[in-house]
């Protein structure tokens, strides 16, 4: 059974495209076959971040609106098989993005045999964001540890338990799973930044993983590569955990506590 | 002595700030949203029955829904003009 999981925040600059790009990745290089589809219309930048942004040619809206098949719009990773990317359109308005061409796209998807679809959410509450999660059978809330964001998820929670196509059929509820990113333990630690548990009491929500606060994120984009390549760094490592944890596997919480440096450390000043 | 307090004096918990304004909000945000939607329209409505017998102002009147465990209570406020 295909799933359909919408990356969504509410807030803009939380990390979605970054989660969306390094958790598909994942997914994939366990053996998943995977598509992670961009629908932030006008404002497309999951291809810059998965590193393909010269080889776009079509993209999703040309597909709705049958000016490209499916085939000719997705673009294989460069670095997993079983990984294609769905880039958002560049040009067009974003009301072009109609319900029933989702429908029949996320639909083609499943009929292609992909096991998991990511829809990589605009920010806002906007058309973008409403069809990235109306067809959602899970969502990722990705949530930094400070108010705005926090208010913003609870938001955008709000919106998917009362429009999302399961909601308003009164099936089975969306599954929710909470995200934080951009988390510093040594701030929390300080009494400066909201405790994951803080954020979880607040959203509640089950957690599903925790991705720390890292320079590694930016050298990432910059290299278009997503930051789960980028092998034994707690970025990546976290990313892996939160791609088991989604699969099912048991994995402790890591990257939450706060180890004061040293006395060597702190004299000669390690990063 | 000034000194040593300020060398010891602990930083602000600003978290626990943000944890409780957050509690808040957010309550009162999810109370609207499970809340019934005719609250604008009464308020509306309201208004203008109001405003058909007395000279109030549009601000002067009040309206809130609030659970007190089982129970929903309507409360409309309504400040009347001084005659």
């Amino acid at each position: 059974m295909a799933r359909i999981i919408v990356v969504t925040s509410g807030k803009g600059g939380v990390g979605k495209t970054t989660s969306s790009a390094s958790f598909s990745t994942g997914l994939a290089m366990r053996g998943h076959k995977t598509v992670v589809i961009d629908f932030d219309v006008g404002l497309r930048n999951l291809d810059l971040i998965m590193g393909c942004e010269r080889r776009v040619v079509y993209d999703l809206i040309n597909v709705i609106n049958k000016e490209a098949s499916l085939n000719q719009a997705l673009i294989k990773d460069k670095h997993c098989d079983n990984l294609f990317i769905l880039p958002a359109s560049q040009t067009r308005d974003k009301d072009a993005l109609s319900e029933d061409g989702v429908e029949a796209v996320l639909a083609d998807l499943i009929a292609m045999g992909f096991e998991f679809i990511i829809c990589d959410s605009p920010a806002g509450i906007e058309h973008g964001a409403l069809m990235a999660l109306t067809f959602a059978d899970e969502a990722l809330i990705v949530t930094n540890p400070e108010v705005s964001s926090v208010r913003d998820s609870d938001r955008i929670l709000g919106i998917i338990q009362a429009k999302s196509r399961r909601a308003q059929s009164g099936g089975e509820p969306v599954k929710e799973h909470l995200l934080i990113t951009r988390y510093s333990p040594k701030r929390v630690e300080n009494g400066e930044m909201l405790s994951y548990t803080d954020v979880q009491e607040i959203l509640r929500i089950p957690l599903m993983g925790i991705i720390p606060e890292s320079e590694q994120v930016l050298h990432a984009s910059n290299q278009g590569n997503p930051a789960i390549h980028f092998k034994g760094t707690d970025v990546a490592e976290a990313y892996e955990d939160v791609v088991a944890r989604f699969l099912g596997e048991q994995r402790p919480l890591r990257f939450t506590d706060y180890e004061k440096p040293g006395l060597l450390k702190r004299l000669f000043g390690a990063k | 002595m000034a000194l040593l307090s300020f060398l010891f004096q602990s930083k602000p918990k600003t978290a626990t700030a943000a944890k409780e304004r957050l509690q808040i909000i957010i309550a009162r945000e999810r109370n609207g949203r499970t809340g019934p939607d005719f609250l604008p329209a009464l308020h509306k409505e309201l208004i203008e029955v109001i405003s058909k017998y007395t000279k109030v102002n549009a601000d002067d009147i009040k309206i809130s829904l609030d659970r007190q465990g089982n129970l929903e209570v309507l409360d409309v406020n309504v400040v009347l003009p001084d005659a």
